[in-house]
């Protein structure tokens, strides 16, 4: 197991160096001179120069790379012209906020998609099957903004229920914490339980095929540990996959909810420097983006050992 | 009597290829969700074309007399030439006094456009590179961990950082929206040539000395087509769902352009009071996605049956 970590941890920094290749480039190929890009529209010659010399843009590309790869394995990844800061600070001063939002989102949409989908694959064809089903194509069609707005309309505007906008650090309390993430959760994670409880369903009917299933219902196993304890526990593997690959529709959620409600996390960071044209802040953005999706892979992988005791590395 | 049954034997097979033919198209337009999302999508179209005939005024005219008005407002809208003609004002107008149905109903152009053209580009790429990773053994290895690392940066960042880089215009928004879909077209087309180089048709082509590119065009390339057509409708619905995302978020097309995100953009700083900016161009964004979501539903399960079985 352990050699199994090891080998499986080696295995993502191929993908790691390609991401980080791609994200050099982006900037690299793009027309003008980096260093002004990277300076700002209001930089002076000075501090272009300066930048030229510290990504050494004189240098050949592959040099200049290494250079650039050094400098983010060594957590610097530069300086935000825009909020004056290391772009490093900044992220690890907006991590909480999007972290409490996408661990929330992914317990509710778990704890709703799981049993929605396992409830339709036991009745096929039977009216929650079909709504579930409908629903999960509106789910990838309705877009997270206008389902944000419509939710502030009605629960917030109308009903008055929860808080417009706005974040509570966790520090302040779990009430009043809770109360600003609700909103913004339920927006996010409609889309990942229209996914999860796809999935869900298709591998519970799959398993409910089996023949163990047919043998622990003929010796008269109770319905509910038959759906439990055989058809969900085989069917764990592709869920568990899911959830994974999900995390890269939640990452793209996490820009356009945190942008509405005025949350201010990763997400309204990127929007923000996309929008001042902050080039040191988005490639670190989307580097910290891609290694976390990387590792939330990793980890899935690994979980399969759990789920799946037949698989052995 | 010998020549009769060959004829007729000639005749059955021949009718037998043309009744797949049929089948094939005809279970496709028996089909219940092709039908609805087809319907659907055929109306947006007509909208899109005949947009200047349905009561619409120039969208982006602004009339500074006419701001911020309810839906169902009759008054009048002053054109570039002083001249006031009656108009009513069906879903509101925004703060500058622009005609949001004009806007929206404009807005059909754009999104449809922009669906089709990222489906089109990420099609078009994704079948050269899936070829070329299938076919030329020494390409496959370093091209598919190329698309891997693709993979693994979540497509809104691609879209909007490129969008960033290149400043927004539909060029760049449709390439912007395209890269991160090539990769999984790229998988999709590269698992077929990897199954279908295998046939003994194919390796009866190679023996005769058939060159490559004819091959993967004779071939090969055919039986991608149904995988690609449903893989096409869905990258052309999330498209237009991530050009809505830019345009709202202040990163895509430029605001002058009539686009369903661009009017929701501008609908945020009056939410409170004026929801129907947002609502009005949200209403058709989400509908015409899920239309185009339904029929790749119905068009999966028709056309590639293999995939339908996956879930």
């Amino acid at each position: 197991m352990l050699a199994f970590l090891g080998r499986r941890l080696l295995s993502t920094i191929p993908v790691l160096v390609i991401v980080s290749v791609l994200v050099f480039l982006m900037l690299r190929l793009t027309p003008g001179d980096p260093a002004a890009v990277l300076a700002g529209d209001q930089a002076s010659p000075d501090q272009i120069a300066q930048i030229r010399t510290h990504l050494g843009l004189d240098r050949s590309i592959v040099e200049q790379y290494l250079i650039w790869a050094g400098q983010m394995l060594r957590g610097d990844l530069g300086e935000s012209f825009f909020y004056k800061t290391e772009v490093a600070t900044l992220i690890a001063q907006r991590l909480e906020p999007t972290l409490s939002l996408a661990l929330v989102t992914i317990l509710l949409a778990v704890a709703v998609a799981v049993p929605l989908g396992v409830i339709a694959a036991w009745r096929t064809g039977g009216w929650l099957d079909r709504a579930l089903m409908g629903f999960s194509v509106l789910g990838f069609s309705v877009p997270v903004f206008v389902l944000a707005y419509l939710m502030i309309w009605l629960v917030s505007l109308k009903l008055g229920w929860l808080p417009v906008q706005g974040y509570q650090r966790l520090s302040g309390g779990v009430g009043p914490w809770l109360r600003h993430l609700t909103l913004p959760a339920l927006t996010l994670s409609l889309i990942y339980i229209a996914l999860i409880a796809r999935v869900t369903r298709a591998s519970v009917l799959e398993t409910l095929g089996e023949d163990y299933i047919r043998t622990a219902r003929a010796k008269g196993l109770p319905e509910s540990k038959v759906l439990m304890r055989h058809a969900l526990a085989n069917a764990a593997v592709p869920i568990a996959t899911v959830i994974g690959i999900g995390i890269a529709l939640l990452i793209g959620g996490v820009v356009v909810t945190e942008s509405v409600y005025a949350i201010p996390g990763l997400g309204r960071l990127t929007v923000d420097a996309v929008l001042a044209r902050d080039f040191p802040t988005i490639q670190g953005v989307i580097l910290f983006f891609s290694i976390v999706y990387v590792l939330v892979n990793l980890l899935v992988d690994l979980s399969y050992v759990f789920f799946d005791p037949r698989i052995r590395y | 009597m010998a020549a009769d049954t060959r004829d007729f034997e000639r005749l059955s097979v021949e009718s037998a290829t043309v009744v797949r033919h049929q089948s094939a198209w005809a279970r496709v337009r028996a089909n219940g969700s092709v039908r609805i999302g087809g319907s659907v999508l055929a109306v947006l179209v007509l909208i899109a074309l005949i947009a200047p005939w349905l009561g619409t005024v120039d969208p982006s005219l602004f009339d500074p007399a006419s701001r911020d008005l309810l839906p169902g407002r009759a008054g009048e809208i002053t054109t570039l030439d002083g001249d006031a003609i009656p108009h009513t004002f069906w879903m509101g107008s925004d703060s500058f006094g622009r005609d949001i149905y004009s806007r929206v109903i404009y807005g059909t152009r754009v999104s449809l456009i922009v669906g089709l053209a990222t489906a089109v580009v990420s099609v078009a790429f994704g079948v050269l590179f899936g070829l070329l990773a299938g076919y030329v053994r020494w390409l496959d290895g370093p091209l598919m961990r190329v698309m891997d690392g693709v993979m693994s940066i979540p497509a809104i960042l691609i879209a909007i950082s490129l969008v960033a880089l290149w400043k927004g215009s539909l060029l760049t928004v449709v390439v912007a929206i395209a890269i991160p879909e090539i990769p999984r077209v790229t998988r999709l087309v590269r698992s077929l040539v990897l199954t279908v180089r295998e046939e003994p048709y194919v390796e009866a082509a190679v023996s005769l000395g058939t060159p490559t590119w004819k091959i993967m065009l004779r071939h090969i390339l055919p039986n991608t087509v149904a995988p690609l057509i449903v893989q096409g409708t869905f990258i052309a619905a999330s498209g237009i769902l991530v050009e809505a995302i830019l345009s709202f978020l202040g990163v895509g097309l430029p605001p002058d352009i009539p686009t369903w995100g661009n009017v929701m953009a501008e609908g945020r700083a009056q939410f409170n009071d004026f929801p129907h900016n947002i609502f009005f161009p949200g209403i058709f964004l989400a509908v015409t996605v899920l239309a185009i979501n339904i029929l790749g539903d119905g068009l999966r399960d028709t056309l590639d049956p293999k995939m339908a079985r996956r879930g």
